[in-house]
């Protein structure tokens, strides 16, 4: 029992050090992408500063929005916390991961996606409108490529509980699976179409027009812009560890011991600070596309991880 | 009392509820009150036969002494009707709580245009005794179904149960697209009944009599079989909404008024489902692997379709009704996934499947259902169908605009609420691939896997447009700014199923038990491993494989909110209202929201093989410099009614008018046909 209670206040600890260094990741991105671009690179902590900011201030809402734009930044939030909870950050042994396997993950992301779209849609304006109606375009191609590239993993090791498939691909080695190489370029060609960043969409962009998440949420401010920005942040970090861990999981602690979990934190710090140097490349080196590329785009990650399921099934299968 | 004896009650209610309506074209009342209430009284007793019969988990037979001389009723009760008669019974008592409120809408007389009088309208009285009285035959004739023991009485169930939903699809026959839609309904529906008649009629060829314990007993050649499955297939799909004989359905449920609507999306195709899975899984004996890959094929493209049509739709009924495809699609594939394991020899697996199937069954029932209350409820107090004609309603209609957001919630399969329960049970069914031998089968199915994910994903945007275009924004016409909130019995209706959304997803294992005594029945197994860790766990395989704590899930949700609401909510100042963002020009109206049809465009355009699309702009131009006006008009075409049912009608049309050369007119000639007719038959017999 007590064995079992630590397992889940170590659960509850890591999910607070995701949420919490989730900003810094998000800070440490925009640094490098400064620095990539000649223009002077704002603190390593301006996204805390901003999210503070935002805390404070004074909540606006537009004249008609209903109940359902007032709570949709909780549920955003709260379903990104949910799915950090079941991501293995630093060690395996992740009870929470065993309340929600990697379907369900992909479930909160659909939760949250669905009343942000939600919310866009509830002022009436146009951009709302335009915002939700282009993400969940995106959304509803993204999806089952990063299904099918999760697919690939939970085939190889049989599970969907992360956990576990972590602890599979940590046993078997380091073996090269040619399934994982084109899981891998999947997921990541998805994790950028769903976080939002170039080339499907710019987060820094102040063009209406252009715009696609940040259409959606452009009547928010104040304490509900914070939640849906940190919420933002989170998910770029989930899948950041979740491509990290799942591909790479060495390093991650097996056993929740203090050396084990300090190694851990290292392991994954590096980790996502290097994966944060190939997305600020990527984003100095790529335009953003234009919205009917998208597809195309999301078409071949749904092909690269089809070829991995094919490649898993046909190599590395042995029955 | 015993289950069976429940059922009678539940049948006989159905009956008495349309008897007691006959009086209603005299005292409304009759229907509003007492045919409502018996009706209601017949849906719980449907539902505790059902719950009742899947405690216990024993098969009750019964014979009554009618019907053909050498064919008395065979009737029984299993735990496979048991669980469909409780689905039946909840959609009808949600039903008749809020049926009592709709019908007023057909109290008043209604207008319509009519050339040929002089005021151009007349005024046509809705017979209420026809509506409750066909109702009550159509509730009967799905429970009959259930209850068959012999195809005799299956069938002739069958054909109450297509018959008076015909008549129920013609109810405002004045309107000519309902009369058009009643009758595609009704030619396929008894299409579709004869081949199901064939595929019994092979049965009860190799079985000797048509009682369903002889078709259990037959034994088939593998050729002879998979004869029978495939009339079963596509006798039940055609009246599940199969892809491609789907396009009857929305045409004909959108027609009915809603809270039949809701009984036809919501259960009767549930009942075509119960055929089926009855006719396969324990009639015909054991499932062969191929037959399976046929129904996962079939069920994805169904699936896919569907929800891509649904998508594009901008009539909210239509939109429901080619959902309810979608719907039917998903639950082939579990019900696919499910032969094709037994076929290859992994009947554990079979049940994760199998379970997948009916518990998406039931959910699929629960929210439809709602979902289409919900539109009725619109529809009664803004008399809009349309989309882009509705708007702001969440503001105008609170309660139901909460219902419906359950609705839409549960049917775009989020978690935690019932739709994702059985999609996730779906998904981990396709993911045991790897288990079977067939390289083919284990490439195959993942791909279906993928493809029930993007059908998810865009069954989610479908719902983000209906809600968002339906409930919230702006209202886009006056009488939709001036709705009112509807009558305490239909928000009842709604909310009885609103809240069995949420049980049935947070409590998913309460409800697998109940389902366990049917996997028993039809596989000898039961699904033990599913609820192996308590009531909280939800672990179809294996713990160790996959599982999902919906409750947890809650208790999360419920944490995060009570922790945000005290630290951000409590401190703040309370909020202060300003006008939205309009770029600095000022004048937001409601014509500049983003329509029904401009949220689909972007899906549209990726997918656009998939439809006829028939889009022209024409510019009225008054020099080249200025346009004065723009039409904009969009014909979304379904490619299977072209391609399917098009080609087939006219040569039915090409053979008649053959057929009709004949036809003289001349009774000279017409004798001269019987005699030479005659003398042919007597040259035969001697």
């Amino acid at each position: 029992m007590a064995d079992n209670l630590n397992g889940w206040l170590f659960a509850a600890l890591q999910t607070l050090l995701f949420i919490g260094g989730a900003p810094l990741l998000a800070g440490w991105i925009k640094r490098l992408k400064c620095h990539l671009q000649n223009r002077a690179a704002p603190s390593l902590f301006q996204p805390y500063r901003d999210l503070a900011k935002l805390f404070t201030k004074d909540l606006v809402l537009a004249q008609n929005a209903s109940w359902i734009f007032r709570t949709t930044p909780y549920v955003v939030f709260g379903a990104m916390l949910l799915a950090a909870s079941t991501v293995p950050l630093v060690a395996i042994p992740l009870p929470t991961s065993a309340i929600a396997d990697v379907i369900v993950l992909v479930g909160f992301f659909s939760l949250a996606r669905f009343f942000q779209a939600l919310a866009g849609m509830d002022i009436g304006t146009a951009f709302g409108g335009m915002g939700a109606s282009r993400e969940m375009t995106v959304a509803s191609l993204a999806e089952p490529a990063t299904l099918m590239a999760v697919f690939t993993l939970t085939m190889t090791a049989s599970t969907t509980n992360l956990s576990v498939a972590m602890q599979h691909i940590l046993n078997a080695g380091l073996v090269l699976r040619p399934s994982f190489l084109f899981a891998l370029l999947s997921l990541a060609m998805v994790a950028v179409a769903e976080t939002g960043r170039i080339p499907i969409d710019n987060p820094a962009t102040h063009l209406e027009l252009t715009m696609l998440h940040e259409a959606m949420v452009l009547e928010y401010g104040a304490r509900h812009l914070a939640l849906i920005d940190w919420a933002g942040m989170i998910k770029l970090t989930i899948y950041a560890v979740l491509i990290s861990n799942i591909f790479f999981p060495w390093g991650i602690s097996r056993q929740l011991t203090l050396s084990g979990l300090v190694l851990g934190t290292v392991a994954v710090t590096a980790k996502l600070a290097l994966l944060a140097v190939l997305l600020a490349l990527w984003e100095t080196v790529l335009a953003k596309m234009r919205l009917f590329r998208v597809p195309q785009f999301l078409g071949f990650a749904f092909l690269l991880s089809l070829l991995g399921i094919l490649m898993h099934v046909i190599l590395e299968t042995s029955v | 009392m015993s289950p069976l004896t429940l059922a009678y009650a539940a049948v006989a209610g159905a009956l008495l509820s349309g008897v007691v309506s006959l009086a209603a074209d005299r005292f409304p009342a009759a229907l509003r009150f007492g045919s409502f209430s018996i009706l209601g009284a017949a849906g719980v007793a449907a539902v505790a036969a059902g719950v009742e019969e899947l405690l216990s988990g024993t098969r009750i037979t019964s014979q009554l002494p009618f019907g053909l001389p050498w064919l008395n009723w065979h009737l029984r009760l299993d735990p496979l009707s048991g669980f469909f008669m409780a689905i039946v019974g909840i959609a009808v008592i949600a039903v008749s709580l809020y049926g009592p409120g709709y019908v007023r809408e057909f109290e008043r007389p209604t207008r319509t245009a009519d050339p040929a009088h002089s005021d151009g309208e007349s005024h046509t009285h809705q017979s209420l005794a026809a509506l409750g009285l066909f109702t009550g035959i159509f509730v009967a004739g799905m429970l009959a179904v259930l209850l068959a023991d012999d195809a005799f009485v299956f069938m002739i169930s069958w054909e109450l149960m297509s018959v008076s939903s015909y008549l129920l699809v013609a109810y405002q026959h004045h309107n000519p697209a309902n009369r058009h839609a009643a009758f595609l309904y009704l030619l396929l529906a008894e299409v579709g009944a004869l081949v199901i008649l064939l595929a019994f009629g092979v049965l009860a060829g190799f079985g000797g009599n048509f009682t369903f314990s002889a078709m259990r007993a037959a034994h088939l050649s593998p050729i002879w079989a998979s004869v029978a499955f495939t009339l079963a297939l596509f006798g039940f799909g055609m009246k599940a909404g199969m892809v491609p004989l789907h396009v009857w359905l929305p045409e004909a449920h959108p027609a009915a008024p809603s809270h039949i609507s809701a009984l036809m999306s919501g259960v009767m195709i549930k009942v075509a489902i119960y055929g089926l899975i009855r006719f396969v899984f324990d009639l015909l004996g054991q499932p062969q692997w191929s037959w399976g890959l046929a129904t996962l094929a079939i069920g994805t493209a169904t699936a896919l379709l569907g929800v891509l049509y649904a998508l594009t739709q901008n009539d909210l009924k239509r939109l429901l009704a080619y959902s309810s495809v979608e719907n039917i699609g998903i639950i082939l594939m579990g019900l696919g996934l499910g032969m094709i394991f037994i076929g290859t020899g992994h009947p554990a697996l079979a049940v994760v499947a199998l379970l997948a199937a009916l518990y998406h069954s039931l959910n699929h029932a629960v929210f439809k259902t709602l979902l289409f209350l919900g539109a009725g409820a619109v529809l009664y107090r803004t008399h809009e169908r349309d989309l882009d004609r509705l708007g702001g309603l969440i503001r105008r209609m609170p309660v139901t605009a909460f219902f419906v957001l359950i609705g839409c919630l549960s049917i775009a399969a989020l978690p935690p609420f019932n739709g994702f329960v059985s999609e996730w049970l779906t998904l981990q069914a396709a993911l045991q691939v790897p288990v079977l031998a067939s390289g083919v089968l284990r490439s195959i199915i993942p791909i279906a896997a993928a493809l029930l994910a993007l059908t998810t994903a865009l069954a989610a945007a479908t719902f983000v447009k209906v809600y968002g275009v339906a409930f919230l924004g702006q209202a886009r016409t006056r009488h939709v700014a001036h709705a009112r909130e509807v009558s305490l019995g239909m928000r009842a209706g709604m909310g009885l199923l609103a809240l069995l959304c949420i049980v049935l997803g947070v409590v998913p294992t309460l409800v697998i038990r109940l389902i366990d005594p049917i996997t028993q029945q039809l596989l000898q197994l039961s699904p033990a491993a599913a609820t192996a860790r308590g009531w909280l766990w939800l672990t179809p395989v294996s713990p160790h494989v996959a599982s999902y704590s919906a409750p947890l899930v809650v208790a999360a949700i419920a944490i995060t909110f009570v922790v945000g609401y005290l630290l951000l909510h409590r401190r703040a100042r309370s909020a202060r209202r300003s006008d939205p963002w309009d770029c600095g020009f000022g004048g937001l109206n409601a014509r500049m929201q983003y329509t029904s049809t401009a949220f689909a465009q972007p899906i549209r355009r990726v997918f656009a093989p998939v439809w006829r699309i028939d889009e022209r702009i024409e510019k009225v131009q008054a020099s080249p410099t200025r346009i004065t006006s723009v039409r904009h008009q969009l014909r979304i075409g379904d490619w299977s009614w072209l391609a399917a049912y098009l080609p087939i009608g006219n040569l039915v049309l090409a053979a008649a008018r053959r057929v009709g050369r004949i036809q003289t007119g001349s009774i000279r000639i017409y004798l001269a046909y019987s005699f030479f007719t005659l003398l042919l038959l007597l040259w035969l017999i001697t």
